[in-house]
């Protein structure tokens, strides 16, 4: 399938003078788990809701399943950060009614049990926790039987057992060949889960790539320094084997089995070109200290 | 070319329209507060404005003659306006309709299907209103299904002004507006007195306040045709409906 699940294009959303926002581009693929993380305000959930149709684009075009966000409603599942529920409705009732709106949609019954709610239950959902809350949204994302997947900040309020069953769940769908696409701050649920990271600041992305590119893996190098160096060079000046990649303007990683021979002929070579290298480091970062570095948290 | 193109099996809108007016139907039989305005309010002001002779009347005209359309009309501004504006103005702030921008359901079905659930709970209130009146001494003639015509017409119009109002402003904003439009309608607007008896009368004929009690006393009470009052009640449904479909926000 040649096609990406989602296509965002130079997305703009503005709330009055506010720029929500600004000329954000990345695609998301079938059977893969894309994560849009970042700080507060940063603008995924208001991505996210265009993606989904809660909300207009100020400008910038979204593709959904080939299609303008909202006309392939019946094959995307959606999980909202806040709101989504009635709260004087019982979670039975609202998946009830809900499938009535799909054309197959999957057993409310059975999709209450998968997520750990009584489908007998006559508590009304403004008396659930907010875990539990949680668990109702997710239930009708999954009664869409999606072939795409939005996930707002799905594991706040979960209680381990839940996260981990919820976690499980994402990596099934995924097994399935479901585009999933989540946002948010757990970040260890992004190192587990995410076949690409998307770092969202100030309504931008700041940063992209899989989780070896973005932190690096065991089996790799990386340093900082300035942007675009002559990377031909340096491949020639490593032992055979090694690859050289500048995963965002100024970061590089060299991918090989990490040697001191093979960390002397990088600063050797970095001194024959008047490179500073800096933070040079051998093995995985994290995501947070990544974050930390492209958002100034 | 996608691979997903356009779902062929869709659901009709029909359907759609009808499961979400049954929804909300049984969402606002629930609510307490909202029957009252909706069902018990009506009742209690037919047996007061019939016990007590507080209109003037004309010669042959019982005071439950006289109360009943003014009753009928009140029981759907309540009901259709104020009642819908103020619930769906807080099912907006409390997030409660955004799940529903990401389903099949579209705003227009979802404007149609509130229009519906508050059409078919004014109509149970009128019945209601009705059997009391019946037993009061109100008669029904030919033009009584005229009237209840009318009252659908009205049902549809203040249903998507209600709706209109309520999806563009804050909740609190629709508390205070739908409350002080009913008020000044009810006194105003050609429902407890005739609009042709306030000064400027000729222009309020076209609030659709009064072409709901003017409609109603012509067919409920005088027992024949409504005059202009479906026309202008069609008017202001059909602007209501394409302002909300533009304006509503999801929340």
């Amino acid at each position: 399938m040649s096609e990406a699940a989602l296509s965002v294009d130079r997305l703009v959303v503005s709330y009055g003078t506010k720029r929500a926002v600004d000329h954000a581009s990345f695609t998301a693929g079938y059977g893969a788990v894309t994560a849009i993380i970042g700080p507060n305000g940063a603008g995924k959930t208001s991505t996210l809701d265009v993606c989904t149709g809660v909300q207009e684009a100020t400008s910038g075009t979204v593709r959904v399943l080939g299609q303008a966000p909202g006309q392939q409603a019946s094959r995307v599942g959606t999980m909202l950060q806040s709101g989504g529920l009635y709260p004087t409705a019982k979670p039975l009732e609202w998946l009830q009614y809900l499938a009535k709106l799909y054309p197959a949609p999957a057993d409310p019954r059975q999709c209450l049990e998968q997520v750990g709610i009584d489908p007998a239950s006559k508590t009304t959902t403004r008396r659930l926790s907010g875990g539990e809350q949680q668990r109702v949204k997710l239930a009708a994302a999954l009664l869409v039987k999606p072939v795409i997947l939005f996930l707002d900040e799905p594991t706040v309020g979960l209680d381990p057992v839940a996260r981990r069953s919820l976690l499980d769940t994402i990596a099934a769908m995924r097994a399935e060949g479901v585009a999933i696409v989540l946002t948010t701050h757990y970040l260890p649920d992004v190192e587990e889960l995410a076949d690409m990271v998307h770092v969202m600041s100030a309504g931008a992305i700041v940063a992209s790539g899989t989780i070896g590119e973005l932190i690096g893996t065991e089996r790799s190098m990386q340093f900082r320094g300035p942007m675009h160096l002559d990377l031909a060079s340096l491949m020639d000046a490593l032992p055979s084997g090694y690859a050289v990649a500048e995963t965002q303007p100024g970061r590089y990683a060299v991918t090989g089995e990490p040697t001191p021979a093979t960390l002397a002929a990088i600063t050797a070579w970095c001194a024959q070109h008047g490179v500073m290298a800096t933070e040079l480091r051998i093995g995985t970062g994290s995501l947070e200290e990544l974050l930390t570095d492209e958002v100034g948290q | 070319m996608s691979k997903y193109r356009a779902d062929s099996e869709k659901v009709s809108p029909r359907v759609m329209i009808w499961a979400h007016a049954l929804w909300e139907m049984k969402l606002l039989l629930r609510n307490g507060e909202q029957l009252l305005l909706m069902i018990i309010i009506p009742v209690g002001l037919l047996l007061a404005l019939s016990m007590h002779h507080v209109q003037s009347l004309k010669p042959g005209q019982s005071s439950v003659d006289a109360a009943y359309p003014v009753v009928v009309s009140v029981s759907i501004i309540a009901t259709c306006f104020t009642s819908l504006a103020i619930a769906t103005g807080f099912e907006r702030r409390a997030g409660a309709l955004t799940f529903l921008a990401t389903t099949p359901l579209s705003r227009a079905r979802l404007i149609a299907g509130k229009i519906l659930a508050t059409a078919m709970i004014a109509a149970l209130a009128i019945f209601i209103v009705s059997i009391i009146a019946v037993f009061l001494g109100w008669r029904a003639s030919v033009w009584t299904l005229a009237g209840f015509g009318i009252a659908a017409l009205a049902a549809i119009a203040f249903g998507a002004w209600a709706l209109a109002l309520s999806g563009a402003m804050r909740a609190e904003g629709v508390l205070a507006v739908s409350n002080a439009v009913f008020l000044v309608l009810i006194m105003f607007g050609g429902v407890i007195i005739p609009a042709s008896s306030l000064p400027g009368g000729q222009a309020l004929q076209l609030l659709p306040s009064a072409a709901l009690a003017s409609g109603l006393r012509a067919t409920l009470d005088s027992h024949g045709t409504p005059g202009w009052a479906p026309l202008i009640l069609a008017a202001w449904g059909l602007t209501g409906f394409l302002v909300a479909r533009r304006t509503f926000k999801w929340q």
